[in-house]
């Protein structure tokens, strides 16, 4: 089975960037209501709109092997770099995760994402591997970003709805959005 | 196949039945994952169907198809026969009266059908006519109770809790034990003069418990309240007798039971369902349809509103009739050896914790279980890269999952075609698991 490659097992064992850290300008929580895998995503960002850079990325997650080896290799590709070198790591993952075994994935576009290549494979953990990238869109949304060209082509995917939570926890600046989803079963 | 009734009653299947059980199933003898026999441990989830259910199904389009209860011609003569042969099967195999089985499209819409039935009896005019005692039993508002059990499926807690908002009643449930029982010690204070009805299921789809039906029932009639067995998980896999369940409605579906998708029963004392207000309402379940207003024919066709599910009902009632030749006493003993192979397989295994009762006493074929260290989604995918199916998740249950401290599972279930080998090969791919993440040198 080329579905738990060794890099998978190295990052859900080892997860880099976990916990939950401050400051951050927005707080999303995503749930798979068919395990009940949660995610609660952290995005810091300096600068504004795309241009910015995403200075950190925090979570704290339960899940299975390939939902908390994506959040870590999402953690590690995004941070330092621009929102939009992030949305277009997160189009070239989402590319690679619908191919149906089709697209093996870009190094230089994904990093260690492509060891996930794999799970395209599977279509009942597509949804796994997805789960902390459409928060973290999710994040970047809440957090000012326009993303709505890459949003509008989540329909592919199971659908989500957002539902805002509470708008503040005082930790950092008013301008903190917290919410919650649920990615829909399909 | 042929008879057993030759074999002694309550005796597991022998090699050649095992067999020859497998062989009406079609689909068992196909591999997955490239060259793997399948080895289907979710029947839980869905059955698989024999040859004959199939064959019924087939034969009904090939020869009577037609609208049933409509029409004069010959096939609809034919149509109509066959499906209400079926409800008699069905009456039949669960000792009832053909009047009191309702087919719906499955269990979900049959628990939705009586949940409903409350809150429609709210309507003005909605129980003209009807004893003022029967009627004032489906009357629910502020100040009466809903009770329920935390190990219920989604389908038999949603709706109760709906119709609590929509009524303003209270839900309240029956709690879990850590060894995954019923906790009835407080029984007398959840069931109370404030209880209209109790809706529980047979057998936990995720714990495997039997519940004690009967404990139940006594203390529910003592208070007056109507009681609601969701049999999803008991009707493929024991004797159903509804006289000696002594409960007012059961719900089960035909998938689980070897019978089509599509199709489910609710059975239901006559005097509650000739009282009870209709559900769906359109064509079918009709008497008289005037412009101002409807009056509705008798159960069961009260609650079977549009062109029913003839094909269905007649190939659930060839599945009734295959689980009657096996014999359910001898499914249940078959299934009971498998299960207390999987227990003692699993209790040899330090590293794997089963979610329910660890022994087979008052307990069915679903098994439950974690792997310590490891997301119940990448043992499923292990099991499944060996040919095992099995699921994995909250099964519908997230309420129990989270009394028994855990987020998701994974479920072995099994029916009449499973055999002990398949219990070895699931634990044979199981023991790969904590080999693949490394868990266990």
């Amino acid at each position: 089975m080329d579905l738990y490659q060794e890099i998978i097992l190295e990052h859900s064992k080892r997860p880099l960037h976990a916990g939950l850290r401050e400051p951050f300008n927005a707080q999303v929580h995503h749930v798979n209501p068919t395990c009940g895998d949660e995610v609660t995503l952290r995005v810091q960002l300096d600068g504004q709109g795309r241009s910015a850079v995403v200075a950190d990325v925090s979570y704290e997650a339960t899940g299975c092997s390939i939902s908390t080896a994506a959040t870590s290799v999402l953690a590690d590709e995004v941070i330092g770099h621009s929102v939009k070198e992030a949305l277009s790591s997160f189009a070239a993952m989402r590319k690679m995760l619908t191919s149906k075994g089709t697209d093996p994935g870009d190094e230089d576009e994904i990093g260690d994402g492509v060891a996930f290549a794999g799970v395209s494979k599977y279509p009942a953990r597509v949804k796994c591997a997805l789960l902390s990238w459409m928060a973290f869109t999710d994040a970047l949304t809440q957090a000012g970003v326009d993303t709505s060209a890459i949003q509008a082509s989540h329909s592919a995917l199971p659908g989500s709805k957002t539902i805002t939570e509470a708008a503040n926890t005082g930790t950092t600046t008013a301008s903190n959005a917290i919410t919650s989803t649920t990615m829909e079963d399909s | 196949m042929s008879s057993m009734s030759d074999v002694a009653v309550g005796a597991a299947f022998t090699a050649a039945e095992s067999a020859a059980i497998r062989g009406d199933f079609p689909i068992l003898s196909r591999t997955v994952r490239g060259d793997k026999p399948l080895v289907y441990l979710d029947s839980g989830a869905t059955s698989h169907k024999p040859r004959r259910v199939l064959d019924a199904e087939r034969g009904f389009y090939e020869q009577h198809n037609a609208a049933v209860h409509r029409g004069a011609h010959q096939l609809a003569e034919e149509a109509t026969d066959a499906f209400e042969g079926a409800r008699e099967t069905l009456a039949a195999f669960i000792g009832a009266q053909a009047r009191e089985v309702v087919f719906t499209k499955n269990a979900t819409e049959a628990l939705n059908l009586v949940a409903y039935s409350f809150s429609n009896a709210a309507a003005a005019g909605a129980m003209d006519g009807v004893d003022p005692a029967l009627a004032a039993r489906f009357g629910l508002g502020v100040g009466d109770e809903i009770v329920i059990t935390e190990m219920e499926h989604h389908s038999n807690l949603v709706p109760w809790q709906e119709l609590a908002r929509r009524t303003g009643a209270t839900l309240r449930w029956i709690g879990v034990t850590d060894d995954g029982r019923l906790d009835l010690s407080d029984l007398d204070t959840v069931i109370t003069d404030r209880t209209k009805v109790v809706a529980f299921t047979h057998v936990s789809n995720v714990l495997g418990t039997i519940n004690p039906v009967a404990a139940i029932v006594q203390r529910a009639r003592a208070v007056g309240a109507l009681t609601v067995l969701d049999a999803c998980q008991s009707a493929p896999h024991m004797a159903i007798d509804v006289v000696e369940l002594g409960v007012d409605f059961i719900a089960f579906s035909g998938h689980k039971m070897f019978g089509p998708l599509g199709i489910g029963v609710l059975w239901g004392r006559y005097d509650l369902l000739k009282a009870m207000p209709p559900f769906l309402t359109g064509g079918s379940m009709i008497e008289v349809v005037r412009m101002e207003a409807t009056t509705y024919a008798d159960p069961p066709q009260r609650f079977e509103a549009g062109v029913p599910m003839a094909a269905q009902a007649v190939g659930l009632g060839a599945a009734c009739d295959y689980l009657t030749d096996l014999g359910m006493a001898r499914v249940s003993a078959h299934e009971h050896l498998l299960t207390e192979a999987l227990l003692a397989g699993l209790a040899e295994r330090p590293w794997v914790r089963v979610i329910g009762p660890v022994d087979g006493k008052d307990r069915s074929g679903a098994v439950a279980f974690v792997v310590e260290g490891i997301h119940p989604h990448d043992v499923g995918q292990i099991l499944d890269d060996a040919g095992v199916a099995v699921r994995v998740g909250h099964h519908c249950a997230w309420p129990l999952h989270r009394r028994m401290k855990v987020t998701a599972t994974t479920r072995a279930s099994f029916a009449a075609y499973n055999t002990l080998a398949e219990v070895d090969a699931l634990l044979t791919a199981l023991d790969r698991v904590p080999v693949v993440f490394g868990t266990v040198v």
